[in-house]
């Protein structure tokens, strides 16, 4: 997992006034711009959309902080609350579930004590059903971050978390 | 022009421009097609999201919604069959699946749209099962309620948010059944850029926007509405009056009524129950052992008669002054000062706009001929360039702030922005010189100077229409760019770039207010912006002039009437023998040709002993005037002080006798608003108590005094008007029953003018006056480091008399404070809300700090609303030589925490 190293060492953290501003710098948002990639990139780098971010984003471009937050809140693929770590992603799909999705849900749900669309205490995970994550062929299927994971079982499902647990632990005390 | 079009709509041939919608045409036609989300009144572009307005095209056999559909030569279009109405339904029907069926007890009931289309569509029984979103209303702020569940998402409020007013402030928030309209979720309305307007709730078309007082306080067919003009600031915006019991339950507008287009502020919205306000005056009170009791009027106007008459005849008439209102009617004042000049026989009479635009009237009298606005509100959405120095307008203008955002934001056109704060405007602005306060001159002279080494002046302007023009080259030469940078703080690049924008732009606007005119260099700065203007030819034409916006809803008119010590109504001068003969005649009085004193002069002539009685019709110098102190010293020394009022002002306290008087809700008459318009108030609610209209009580006392004075109603008075000014001479109030007229309008058949000085200025030629810069009167130094510079907020107005007996304005903002750059702050330890001690040399108040970098460093800022925190303690008397207007925006405070 070396995107790990890239992210914020507390996720939970709002980034600073100078840490939105050098990242902005960066990214030059300006009036005419695209929108929706510019959150994107604002996102891939912080997990979220920190809300002083936007406001940010508003003064740069000109466009209202009203309607940033239609288009944010419009798009499920944005969240403006810090995310875990990793994403666990379960499809809920008709195939997926024939084929067992459920107790994979239910697996992971119990392994990590959270339910759909929460994040663990110690911001590691953050678990969420989708209808679909198109690899039927593979259901039932399981998303880590932006690994897939087919023919999940709850046995194989529950060692893959294990692994990142300690992994992560690992990561944490190297930094 | 479009080339005209022929369709056919449901059998009727209608001739259209090319460009037309189907829905517009139709309207045209008189046909009327069902729409929800989209009103043609507001003229947004339609959304077609309601898909209501569908019509049937015959050739192609298909639906279209009429609202965004262009009409086509030839179409053969039908609004209403089966397949229509069953559509429609169908529509109405998927609303009300999630819409709470609770027509019997909602306000918006028999006004609202999606109720009258159900009824007109025959929907008696849902097809679908009723499950009305579960999402309480929320009402944040004082005024505005929104209640998701009646909500059809039709997008008119975000249109008219963003579009319109450019607020900006809401917008859809979420996705699918869970859509809402929002502030950004986690801001509170006090924290939003929203401006509480409440532009929404008018143009909502169910009742998902409401005003929380309106609640159950009457519906559609108990209310009686009476069209009127907003008692607020110089817009002159028409409000409706929503009326049930003799009291206002909400103020509405209309896209097709008056100048703000529908458009209303806070103030003119939610600002208006001060009228109802127990309060109010109601009986006539004098001073018996030192205190105000009631009286019948007989007692009071006795004995004002009496001890006028007698302080007149023992002092001569002018020991005697009057102060008029810029809040009362062009009648009331015109009787004013017909009472001051024939019954009291003194010029001794002056109002507000002293304090406001006296070097307006002064300066574009002296360059132009005529002191006032020279354009049009209308004009900002054609002018190539807003040229805004010395005013808030968003604040303070509300509806003209809109209109200049329009035209930046919609129209790209270049906002040239100077003003000492970072103001709303700025945020808008191409580029934003923030220049020290009072220097002005320095600035203008500057721009005057780029245009000129780089030969961008209007020649032809110039050499046909101007004079003096070698004495402005000359006094311009010495103020580079780089010199002004010295005087202003401005970099040079900036003033370089301003005087180019400026220069460039095909027709240019300047728009000022009392950031150019509260300056004892008032006139000066009035002088320098006619030089810009005429320099590079930007007058006589749409979308250019120079426009001094003006304060109250009716200091134009004030002034038009005569308010004025020098001029008798429509600014025919009192020296001038003719005109005092043609008024002796006409009043059938003895007139003084000796010009009165004017509103400081007058504090300062009681404060000497020298006059010995003030007669106040509806002002408070306790608190509007500079060195509050002193003012107050004077009219204590007064022997008699009158005032006519609607509250007991912090003025009407040190009275005599007070008179009650009513308010504009409870009289008819006319108002001039900032551009010159005149419009038509009308009474809608009955006065209360024994209060009387202000003209009634002057023509009353007037026969007390032995002067015979009647009228049987204000269209009398206004005919009189009308045939002794010839600036009103064609404003009749026949005409005005149904139309505002902008002065001058010299004759029945005149119909105003928009603009002034076309083709003529109105002295003949426009004249260039040489202006040096001189600093102001009182800078910081080291027992005073700090330049305060005073003035307006949105949430209230002037004294506060009436904004903050107003529930949703004083809930906004109930307190004062004081805006301190944060650098400053930090130094002197300073938090933001902790109060502070501000002291001058003349006096010291304490109130909260507002932490904000609107200010820029070793300045700060004070609204002079607060009768506990008076601005105008501080404030120094200082004025200008010529206007003899105050310098209310610099004075050298000291900050100490309290």
């Amino acid at each position: 997992m070396d995107q790990t190293n890239t992210l914020p060492v507390s996720p939970a953290a709002e980034p600073s006034h100078d840490q939105i501003q050098a990242l902005l710098d960066e990214l030059k948002p300006c009036p005419d711009g695209n929108l929706i990639g510019l959150l994107q990139q604002l996102q891939d780098h912080f997990g979220y959309l920190p809300a002083p971010a936007l406001v940010q984003i508003s003064r740069r471009t000109r466009i209202p902080l009203s309607r940033i937050y239609g288009v944010v809140s419009f798009y499920a693929q944005f969240y403006t609350s810090p995310r875990g770590r990793h994403t666990i992603r379960c499809c809920r799909g008709t195939a997926c579930y024939v084929r067992g999705g459920r107790m994979v849900i239910n697996a992971i749900r119990k392994n990590l004590g959270i339910d759909d669309g929460q994040t663990t205490e110690d911001m590691m995970f953050t678990f969420e059903t989708v209808a679909c994550l198109g690899a039927c062929a593979l259901s039932p299927v399981v998303m880590v971050d932006s690994t897939y994971i087919g023919k999940a079982t709850p046995r194989r499902i529950d060692s893959v978390l294990k692994s990142i647990k300690a992994e992560g632990s690992i990561s944490q005390e190297r930094q | 022009m479009p080339q005209e079009i022929s369709l056919t709509i449901d059998n009727t041939q209608v001739n259209v421009p090319e460009g037309t919608t189907i829905l517009q045409a139709a309207l045209n036609a008189g046909i009327d097609i069902p729409h929800l989300c989209y009103d043609p009144a507001w003229g947004l572009p339609p959304t077609s999201s309601c898909r209501l307005c569908l019509v049937e095209l015959e050739a192609a056999g298909s639906l279209v919604p009429s609202c965004s559909h262009p009409a086509a030569a030839g179409m053969v279009v039908r609004t209403d069959t089966e397949k229509l109405r069953q559509t429609r339904r169908m529509v109405i029907e998927l609303l009300l699946s999630d819409h709470p069926h609770d027509c019997l007890t909602c306000d918006k009931a028999g006004k609202c749209d999606l109720q009258k289309y159900a009824y007109q569509l025959g929907v008696k029984q849902p097809s679908f099962p009723v499950d009305p979103i579960p999402i309480e209303p929320v009402q944040d702020g004082p005024a505005i309620v929104y209640d998701r569940s009646k909500c059809i998402l039709c997008g008119r409020c975000v249109q008219i948010c963003q579009n319109l007013q450019i607020s900006e402030a809401i917008d859809y928030l979420g996705r699918g059944f869970d859509t809402r309209i929002s502030l950004p979720p986690g801001q509170s309305r006090e924290q939003s850029v929203c401006t509480e307007c409440g532009n929404c709730i008018d143009v909502c078309p169910t009742g998902a926007m409401s005003y929380a007082a309106a609640e159950g306080a009457g519906r559609e067919w108990e209310l009686e509405t009476v069209p009127t003009i907003c008692p607020y600031c110089g817009c002159g915006c028409t409000i409706l009056m929503n009326i049930r019991k003799n009291r206002v339950v909400q103020i509405t507008s209309h896209p097709d009524l008056g100048i703000n287009k529908g458009l209303l502020c806070v103030k003119g919205r939610f600002g208006i129950d001060f009228i109802s306000h127990a309060e109010r005056l109601t009986a006539p009170l004098i001073r018996r052992d030192g205190k105000l009791v009631p009286a019948t009027w007989d007692q009071a106007l006795d004995l004002v008669a009496q001890r006028l008459l007698t302080i007149k005849n023992q002092f001569g008439p002018d020991a005697i002054a009057g102060l008029a209102s810029a809040k009362c009617t062009n009648e009331e004042n015109y009787i004013f000062q017909k009472f001051i000049r024939a019954v009291i026989g003194t010029n001794n009479v002056d109002h507000c706009a002293r304090l406001c635009h006296a070097s307006t009237v002064v300066g574009l009298a002296r360059a132009f001929g005529s002191g006032a606005m020279t354009n049009s509100i209308e004009d900002f959405e054609v002018t190539d360039c807003i040229f805004v120095i010395g005013s808030n307008t968003t604040e303070c203008h509300p509806i003209i702030g809109s209109a200049i955002k329009r035209a930046a934001v919609q129209r790209n056109a270049p906002l040239i922005v100077a003003d000492p704060r970072a103001i709303e405007l700025t945020e808008f602005s191409t580029i934003h010189m923030q220049q020290k306060g009072g220097t002005d001159v320095a600035l203008i002279n500057a721009m005057m100077n780029v245009i000129l080494a780089e030969d961008l002046a209007d020649k032809q302007f110039i050499a046909e229409r101007t004079e003096d023009f070698d004495q402005l080259c000359k006094a311009v030469e010495p103020y580079t760019p780089e010199f002004a940078e010295k005087i202003t703080s401005v970099p040079a690049a900036d003033i370089i770039r301003a005087a180019r924008i400026y220069a460039q732009a095909p027709a240019a606007s300047i728009v000022y207010s009392m950031g150019i005119t509260q300056h004892t260099t008032g006139t000066d700065n009035v002088l320098s912006l006619a030089n810009l203007a005429m320099l590079t030819g930007n007058l006589g034409k749409p979308g250019a002039g120079v426009n001094p916006l003006r304060g109250q809803n009716n200091v134009q008119g004030a002034c038009d009437l005569a308010a004025l010590p020098n001029v008798y109504p429509g600014y025919q001068k009192v020296d001038n023998p003719d005109l005092q003969a043609k008024f002796e005649k006409a009043w059938a009085a003895k007139l003084s040709p000796k010009p009165g004193l004017t509103v400081v002069e007058i504090i300062n002539a009681a404060a000497q002993g020298k006059l010995k009685a003030i007669y106040i019709m509806g002002e408070n110098p306790m608190l509007s005037d500079p060195d509050v102190n002193h003012v107050e010293k004077a009219l204590k020394n007064l022997d008699f002080l009158v005032v006519q009022d609607i509250f007991l002002s912090e003025t009407a306290q040190l009275a005599d006798v007070v008179l009650p008087a009513t308010a504009f809700a409870e009289k008819d008459g006319t108002f001039t608003n900032t551009e010159r318009r005149v419009q038509m108030l009308r009474a809608g609610l009955e006065p209360p108590g024994q209060s009387r209209l202000d003209w009634d009580i002057l023509c009353d006392l007037a026969r007390r005094m032995g002067y015979p004075v009647s009228y049987d109603h204000v269209s009398q008075i206004q005919d009189e008007i009308a045939s002794l000014t010839p600036i009103y001479g064609g404003i009749t109030y026949d005409r005005l029953t149904h139309q505002s007229l902008q002065w001058p309008c010299p004759d029945a058949d005149h119909p105003g003018t928009p603009y002034l000085h076309k083709g003529r200025f109105t002295r003949g030629l426009g004249k260039f006056h040489p202006v040096e810069f001189i600093p102001a009167k009182e800078l910081p130094d080291q027992d005073y480091p700090f330049l305060l510079s005073t003035g307006r907020i949105l949430e209230h107005f002037h004294t506060g008399t009436m904004s903050r007996r107003s529930e949703v304005l004083d809930e906004l903002v109930s307190v004062g404070a004081i805006e301190i750059n944060p650098a400053d702050a930090d130094r002197l330890a300073i938090a933001d809300g902790q109060n502070v001690r501000v002291a001058s040399r003349r006096g010291q108040i304490e109130i909260a700090a507002r932490l904000t970098d609107r200010v820029a460093p070793a300045t700060v800022f004070l609204a002079f609303h607060y009768r506990e925190a008076p601005a105008n303690r501080l404030t120094i008397a200082a004025l200008d030589p010529i206007a003899k207007i105050p310098e209310f925006k610099v004075c050298a405070v000291s900050i100490q925490p309290a």
